[in-house]
This record gives C-alpha cells, sequence and structure tokens, in this order.
C-alpha cells in the first residue's frame, strides 16, 4: 500500500477497532490463515453512486455499499444461496401467494433500537409512496406485492399494500399472483428496512453520514462526494462478533486505466481491468487477475417493428447475421478477459438454467458462415442485391470494438454493407426505446438469479423489449413460467424459439474481470449477481 | 473607474440571464432525461418523479420557478441524480478544490511562464533564450491529458513518490500533480507570449532613451521595459485564469480530485438539469468577473487607458 495513503488511513481509524481485534491479531476462525493487523478494504467506483438510501439507490455502486450499511429479510452466500439475514425463516402457504418471515429478535439498528416487522413494513410503503416517487418502485411491482401497482399509479392509499406486521417479529407479505422465487427477491436493496423516526426527521438528508441509521454489519462514517467514502463496523450488528473486516473504502475513480495503474502502485484492493489487456494483466500478475462468469448478456437487437427494416421482418436473415457473427474472436481477442460465448438470451450462469441444445452452438464457425451463406442467398439477398442497414451502439470504446469486428465479419463473410453509428448514452436509450434504429446494441443484467429477469426482455409487452418482438407462443410460455413450480423446461423452449427466429444476436456474456489482492480473503467469485457482502470478507496477513 | 465597474456589472446581469434561458433551453431540447434509463420507468413512477420536481409544468413556468428560486432564496434548485445534496451542496463542495489547484495551476503558469519569458528576451540568442523557447514549445505541446498519464506513471507507478488521486482535503502530495498538469501547457504559452513581447518593447524607443541616459540595466528592465510587456500577457491570463478553473474537467476526472468539473461533466450526462444550470451560471459569473478585472488590470499597466 502506497505510503500517503496509509498515513492517511491511520489517522482516520477509530475506536471501533477494539471488537476487531480478537481477529485483528489472530487467525481466521475457518480457514486459520493469518489476519492482517489492518483490516481494510480499498475499491475503486467507476463513478459516484447515486444513494445509499435503500429505496432510492438506483445504481450498481450504491446498491454494495447500501447492502453493507443494510440487512434485508434474506441474504446471499458465497455460492448466491439465500441465507438468513434479519429474518431467521419464512413459511408460505399452499399457494405460494402468502410469505410469513420471522425476524431475529437480537437485530439492532446501529443506534440500538431494535429492528422491527413494522421497519420493513414502512420501508416497503416507502418504495411505493409516489410522493417518495422511488426510481426502483417498479422493483415492488415485480415482486407482485398486492396492490403495489395500484398505489404507484395513485389508485389506491399506501396502507392497501400487502405486507403487514402481525408483531415485532413477524412480517406477513400478501402477493398478487404466486412467485416461486419472491424469498429471492428479499436479497434486494429496495426491500431493506429503513428507520422511519431518523427519516421523519432529516428528510432527505437521512442519508449523510451525520444523520444516517442502519442496521447492516457497516455504518456510513463519511462521504466525500466524487472522493471517497468509509463505512466501519457496526458494533450493534448482530453478527458483529464475526465480522473481520473493520474498515471499508471506495474511492471514485472515473478512469479505468488511471485505477488500474493506482492499483499496481499499491493503492487499491481491487479494481476492474480494461477491456484487452486481461492477457497481460494475467501473465505479469497470475494471482491477482481474475475472471468470473457474471449475470449479465450482451446482444444486439433486430427493430421488428412496421417501420424497421424489411429485411428484418425474415427470421432467415436475421439468423444468417447471428451465425456469421464469431464470438470466438469477439470473446478472445476484442474482449479478451473470459468471457463466454453467447448462443442464448440468458447466460449458462443463471440459477436453475440448463442451456438448451441450441443447433448453432454446436456447428463448426466454417459451417455457420456456410449455413449463413445458404440462408442469405435464400432470402434474396447477395451480389445484386447486397443487404445493408444501421446498427447502433451507445459511445464507448468497447462497444465500438465489438461493433466494428461485427460489421467486417458480415461484410467479408455475407458482403453485407452495414454502417456504424454511435450515440451518447442518454441519447441512444431514447432512439432505442422509440425504434428508431435498424440493429441496436443491447446488455441486461440480472435483477435476480433467474432466466425469467433475462427472458421477460422478449416478452411482447415487455417495456424493455426494444425489438418490439412479439410471439405468442413465448409470451404464454413466460406466464405459465411465474407461477411454475418447475420454470426450467418451459425457459428452455423460450431459447429454442428464439434460437430459431433469433429477435437478437446474443454475443457474449460478461465476465466479471478483476485485479484483486491476494490478501483479500473470500471474494464471492460463484456469486453471478455479485451480490458481495463486506462482512464476509477479511485480509490476510502478508 | 467605480462607475465603469458598476456599469459592466449591470451589464452582466442581462449577459448572465441571457445565458440561463439559451442554457435552460438547449438542454431540454436533447435527447433523454435526467430519469431516461436503461430500465424504462413505468409511467406511474415517471408520472411521480416528474411531479416531484416539478418537471411536469410547461417549460416557461419551469424556468420562471428556476429564476425565482434563484433571486428571491439564492437556492439553485435539487439534484435529480443525487438525492441527499442540492446544487447549492455539490458547488459548495466542488468548487473550493477546483478554486484551489486552478488558482495554484494558474499562479506556477504564470510566475515560471513570466520569469522564463524575460530570461529569454533578456539573454536574446544565447543559450539561456534557446533552453527557455525549447521548453516553452515542448510545454506548450503538452495539454493535461497527455500530462496526466504520463505523471502518474512515473511519479506513482515507477517512483512510488506521489499518491494517484483524490484530494485528501488538499495536502500537498495530492496537490503536486493536478497543478503541474494543469499548469504546463499555459506556462509554455505565457513564456512564448512575454519573452516576444520583451523583446518587442526592449526595441522601442523609450528603452532606447533609457539606456542612453545611463540607467542600469537592472532599473531598464524592472522599471521601463515589465509594465508594458506585460500588457499583452494580461490580456491572455484573463481568460486562462476562466479556463483553469473550468476546463479542468480532464485533470479532474484523471486525478479525482472531486472538484466541479466531475460534477459537471456527469451533470451533462445525467441530464441533471439544475446542476448543470448551477455550474454554467457560476462559471459564467467567474467569466465576467475575470474579464471585467483584467480590463481594470490594464489601467495599471497602461498609463494611456483609463477608465
Amino acid at each position: 500500500m502506497n505510503k500517503y495513503i496509509r498515513t492517511s488511513l491511520a489517522g482516520l481509524l477509530t475506536t471501533t477497532m477494539i471488537t476487531g481485534a480478537a481477529f485483528a491479531a489472530g487467525t481466521h476462525p475457518d480457514t486459520g490463515e493469518a489476519l492482517a493487523d489492518d483490516q481494510t478494504f480499498i475499491y475503486r467506483l467507476g463513478d459516484e453512486h447515486s444513494s445509499v438510501d435503500p429505496q432510492v439507490v438506483e445504481d450498481t455502486y450504491g446498491a454494495e455499499i447500501t447492502r453493507d450499511l443494510f440487512e434485508g429479510l434474506m441474504n446471499q452466500d458465497e455460492d448466491g444461496n439465500l441465507v438468513p439475514g434479519v429474518a431467521t425463516e419464512y413459511t408460505t402457504n399452499d399457494t405460494k401467494d402468502v410469505y410469513t418471515f420471522t425476524l431475529r429478535d437480537n437485530a439492532k439498528w446501529s443506534n440500538g433500537d431494535p429492528v422491527t416487522a413494522g421497519d420493513f413494513v414502512y420501508a416497503w410503503k416507502r418504495a411505493v409512496d409516489p410522493e417518495l416517487s422511488s426510481p426502483y418502485a417498479w422493483f415492488m411491482e415485480l415482486m407482485s406485492i398486492e396492490n403495489a401497482a395500484e398505489i404507484i399509479a395513485g389508485n389506491k392509499p399506501i396502507d392497501e399494500l400487502g405486507v403487514k406486521a402481525i408483531d415485532d417479529h413477524t412480517l406477513e407479505v400478501t402477493l398478487s399472483a404466486p412467485l416461486p422465487y419472491f424469498p429471492q427477491m428479499t436479497t434486494h436493496s429496495t426491500t431493506f428496512p429503513a428507520p422511519q423516526k431518523v427519516i421523519e426527521e432529516h428528510g432527505d438528508a437521512w442519508t449523510r453520514p451525520e444523520n444516517i441509521v442502519s442496521n447492516g454489519a457497516y455504518i456510513w462514517t463519511e462521504h466525500l462526494p466524487q472522493e471517497r467514502s468509509v463505512r466501519e463496523r457496526n458494533e450493534m450488528y448482530w453478527d458483529n462478533e464475526n465480522t473481520i473486516l473493520d474498515k471499508v473504502v471506495t474511492l471514485v475513480i472515473n478512469d479505468e486505466n488511471v485505477a488500474l495503474t493506482r492499483y499496481l502502485a499499491g493503492e487499491l484492493d481491487r479494481t476492474e481491468v480494461p477491456a484487452g489487456q486481461f492477457p497481460r494483466m494475467s501473465q505479469e500478475h497470475p494471482d491477482q487477475a481474475i475472471s468470473f462468469p457474471r449475470l449479465c448478456n450482451y446482444y444486439y437487437t433486430f427493430n421488428l417493428t412496421e417501420d424497421g427494416p424489411e429485411a428484418f421482418k425474415d427470421p432467415n436473415v436475421r439468423q444468417a447475421l447471428s451465425l456469421a457473427v464469431d464470438r470466438e474472436i469477439i470473446t478472445e481477442k476484442v474482449m479478451a478477459g473470459g468471457q463466454p460465448q453467447a448462443y442464448t438470451f440468458a447466460p449458462e450462469a443463471t440459477a436453475g438454467f440448463t442451456v438448451p441444445e441450441v443447433e448453432m452452438a454446436s456447428m463448426t464457425q466454417p459451417e455457420r458462415d456456410e449455413l449463413a451463406k445458404e440462408l442469405l442467398a435464400g432470402a434474396g439477398y447477395g451480389p445484386d442485391n447486397p443487404l445493408s442497414f444501421e446498427m447502433v451502439y451507445n459511445t464507448n470504446e468497447d462497444h465500438k470494438k465489438v461493433a466494428v469486428a461485427l460489421s467486417q465479419m458480415w461484410k467479408q463473410k455475407l458482403g453485407v454493407s452495414v454502417e456504424l453509428a454511435n450515440m451518447e448514452w442518454k441519447v441512444f436509450l431514447e432512439e432505442r426505446g422509440n425504434q428508431n434504429f435498424d440493429l441496436a446494441r443491447g446488455a441486461w443484467c440480472g435483477d435476480y438469479n433467474e432466466a425469467s429477469t433475462f427472458l421477460d426482455l422478449l416478452q411482447s409487452q415487455s417495456g424493455y423489449n426494444d425489438g418490439k418482438y412479439n410471439n405468442a407462443r413465448v409470451d404464454e410460455l413466460l406466464a405459465e413460467a411465474k407461477t411454475s413450480d418447475n420454470p426450467a423446461p418451459l425457459y428452455t423452449e423460450v431459447e429454442r424459439i428464439i434460437a430459431q427466429e433469433t429477435p437478437v444476436i446474443p454475443i457474449y456474456h460478461y465476465a466479471g474481470v478483476y485485479m484483486m489482492d491476494t490478501d483479500v480473503g473470500n471474494w464471492p467469485i460463484n456469486n453471478v449477481e455479485q451480490n458481495w457482502y463486506s462482512k464476509n470478507l477479511y485480509k490476510r496477513a502478508e | 473607474m467605480l462607475a465603469y465597474s458598476l456599469r459592466r456589472l449591470l451589464v452582466a446581469i442581462p449577459t448572465i440571464l441571457l445565458l440561463i434561458v439559451a442554457c435552460f433551453f438547449l438542454m431540454h431540447f436533447a435527447p433523454g432525461g435526467p430519469f431516461t434509463s436503461e430500465r424504462p420507468l413505468p409511467p406511474a413512477v415517471l408520472a411521480n418523479i416528474e411531479a416531484r420536481y416539478g418537471l411536469d409544468q410547461p417549460l416557461w413556468k419551469q424556468l420562471w420557478d428556476y429564476l425565482y428560486n434563484i433571486v428571491v432564496h439564492f437556492d439553485f434548485g435539487p439534484s435529480f441524480k443525487f438525492k441527499d445534496r442540492d446544487v447549492n451542496d455539490i458547488i459548495a463542495q466542488g468548487f473550493p478544490i477546483s478554486l484551489t489547484y486552478g488558482s495554484l495551476s494558474f499562479l506556477a503558469a504564470t510566475t515560471v511562464g513570466v520569469s522564463l519569458g524575460i530570461a529569454a528576451a533578456i539573454k536574446h540568442n544565447s543559450w539561456i533564450d534557446y533552453f527557455a523557447v525549447g521548453l516553452g514549445i515542448a510545454a506548450q505541446a503538452l495539454p493535461n491529458f497527455i500530462m496526466g498519464p504520463i505523471l502518474i506513471l512515473t511519479f506513482t507507478l515507477w517512483l512510488g513518490l506521489l499518491p494517484g488521486g483524490g484530494w485528501n482535503g488538499g495536502q500537498w502530495q495530492y496537490l503536486i500533480m493536478p497543478v503541474i498538469a494543469l499548469a504546463t501547457s499555459y506556462m509554455g504559452s505565457i513564456a512564448r507570449i512575454t519573452r516576444s513581447s520583451m523583446l518587442e518593447v526592449l526595441n522601442s524607443n523609450f528603452i532606447r532613451t533609457a539606456r542612453a541616459k545611463g540607467l542600469p540595466t537592472r532599473t531598464v528592465i524592472w522599471r521601463h521595459a515589465l509594465k508594458p510587456t506585460l500588457l499583452p500577457v494580461v490580456s491572455y491570463l484573463g481568460p486562462v485564469f476562466v479556463y483553469v478553473l473550468t476546463g479542468s474537467v480532464f485533470v479532474d476526472i484523471y486525478f479525482s480530485t472531486g472538484g466541479l468539473g466531475q460534477a459537471y461533466v456527469g451533470s451533462a450526462l445525467s441530464r441533471d438539469y439544475a446542476v448543470l444550470l448551477g455550474v454554467t451560471i457560476l462559471y459564467g459569473a467567474l467569466t465576467v468577473v475575470v474579464n471585467l478585472l483584467t480590463d481594470l488590470a490594464y489601467a495599471w499597466f497602461d498609463p494611456k487607458i483609463r477608465y
């Protein structure tokens, strides 16, 4: 660690190390590894987080911090499995539309108040409150909580939300439709409890370090916007004695190359590896460069509306374009960060999702190219009548590299002429959302670890279905999957239909590509959602 | 001079108003809004959010409310992106940072640039001159986005002497690289302008007269040549001062200083209207004031100019 950072950190260390001292001098209770004296984890944020208010936060960086500061009903373990959080257990009725959570009696807020079922009721009502107008209010709708949609729209009073405190330690949730994966959704920050008294006292400023009261393993002690933030051990946390890491520091570093340099200079314990640099990093620092699958996909979507290109209305043309994409070149040469190639829309890493045997995946690239040529010729496109269209992506070096590679593959193999266009993010979203495109880049990260979070994008009424793909059978299967005990075969069939009709071209699935200090213990690389909790991490002695 | 200054400040009011109105409409006409996101919000949620911030009102009403709040309450409105901060908070946090390293860069660029230019002119065609000219050109060719990476690689990665970014309350270790990165190219320009201006002044009649009456070189330079030499430098410095404060976007982002440049670019990208407008107004007002100061400085440097 750089000595200047170290000196400045030393000055900031407070008495919160007292309970940590038992670990600091010792060894890890499970692994027996020697622990570092300084249990501080420093990582990079690519941008200032939006908020640490559980019902308001809308970005990944903010959600990571919020997950440390607050604790919801359930948590995830290192593999993404559900483990108890504030709730010790839950039960559900036969129809799976009423869930009852039992809350632990030793959970406390950082000011010493007990965490009660009422705190969850308050928080969930807050999330749908039109007055708060949370950008994540839709998540409560997605959870199918009774009356959530009506309350958000202002058509019912907030008190009619299907959540109530039976007593201080029993929370009952009523759903408008059965939802087998409901408990999984309670690991999301929107569902974390909120301290009513503090919020009413301080208003929007309640999340500032000087005002905040939280119930997670850490408390928010310092925040210099656009520069750094610090969260430190919460002495009131019910599992404080098993928490090893004392302190977590974030540094906002917008440029990922600068972040990498600062990591290499020892200022950070973790940073992202810029695209294309992973091979060099893993050669120079094999024990620090890590890559693992994430729950996100990268695709291009066809505009299938009336106004879209005539050619794209022919599934054979769409399939030809998908076939001609050599995904190996994209993942091995362009991104080069261990990303899995994608032949299906939902990533293989998704829980309970079996990748269907898609014909294209088992072919060799020359076979695919051959078939692509045949299909395109069959559709009436060739040297005399060349196919041409425009593809758009949001301005970004990595997306540009991928787009250039794709357009070259299509040109060389199929003689298709493609015009590339990039747009600034918000303009891009607006244009894509209004179907002002031929072929547009898309990417999606799962909101929860279940295939529907991806496949719902291709449901005809979905607000995220930018290509306006419309297949009655797909809609039917997805609706059925919502309430099914075993939705996996239904998802497999949806993927088969998508592979046949090709409304989208899946390119690759994301990988988490990090430089991680070898001192950091227990980073959950198997948690594909990357829902990590600082309380489960530790720093080994050097 | 007081009357002149007051007159200039009065003229500044409509100028800034015009700036606000122009920015306001440009901003609203840009595609995408503050709540356009990858996950399009359900209409009901979007309607709630827009109602909360008054974005459901007609544009003229929004503009009127905005101006009213500034004039009456000195309130530049809420940030749409950061719920627990408003524009006043964001400026109060970022501006002192930008101002600190901006002023230091300005000071460094001016003192080093002017000294280099004067030395080069006095020792015209000597090795000092060649060295100063060479350094000036090299520095001018190194904009901050080239200097940034060079500095970080050298001082942070290879030598391990300085932290690679951050602010830490403005401790000196954190200031060095941002100041050098920002000051270098301006320093080069200032050196060149000073040198050519000094050479011209040294060849003018009143200097020949001063020398002819037997004044020592030092007096000739300091008492007679310096002031007229600096006149063109000052007209260059006015805009530079505003540039180092406003044009520091790259430095802010590259060195993660937490200055206003980061907030400015961020607000433009996220369509955080109030933050974008607030910072624009600040920069506009700053330009007006600095221009006035520059004009007033002319009178001191050149007795022929009177207001």
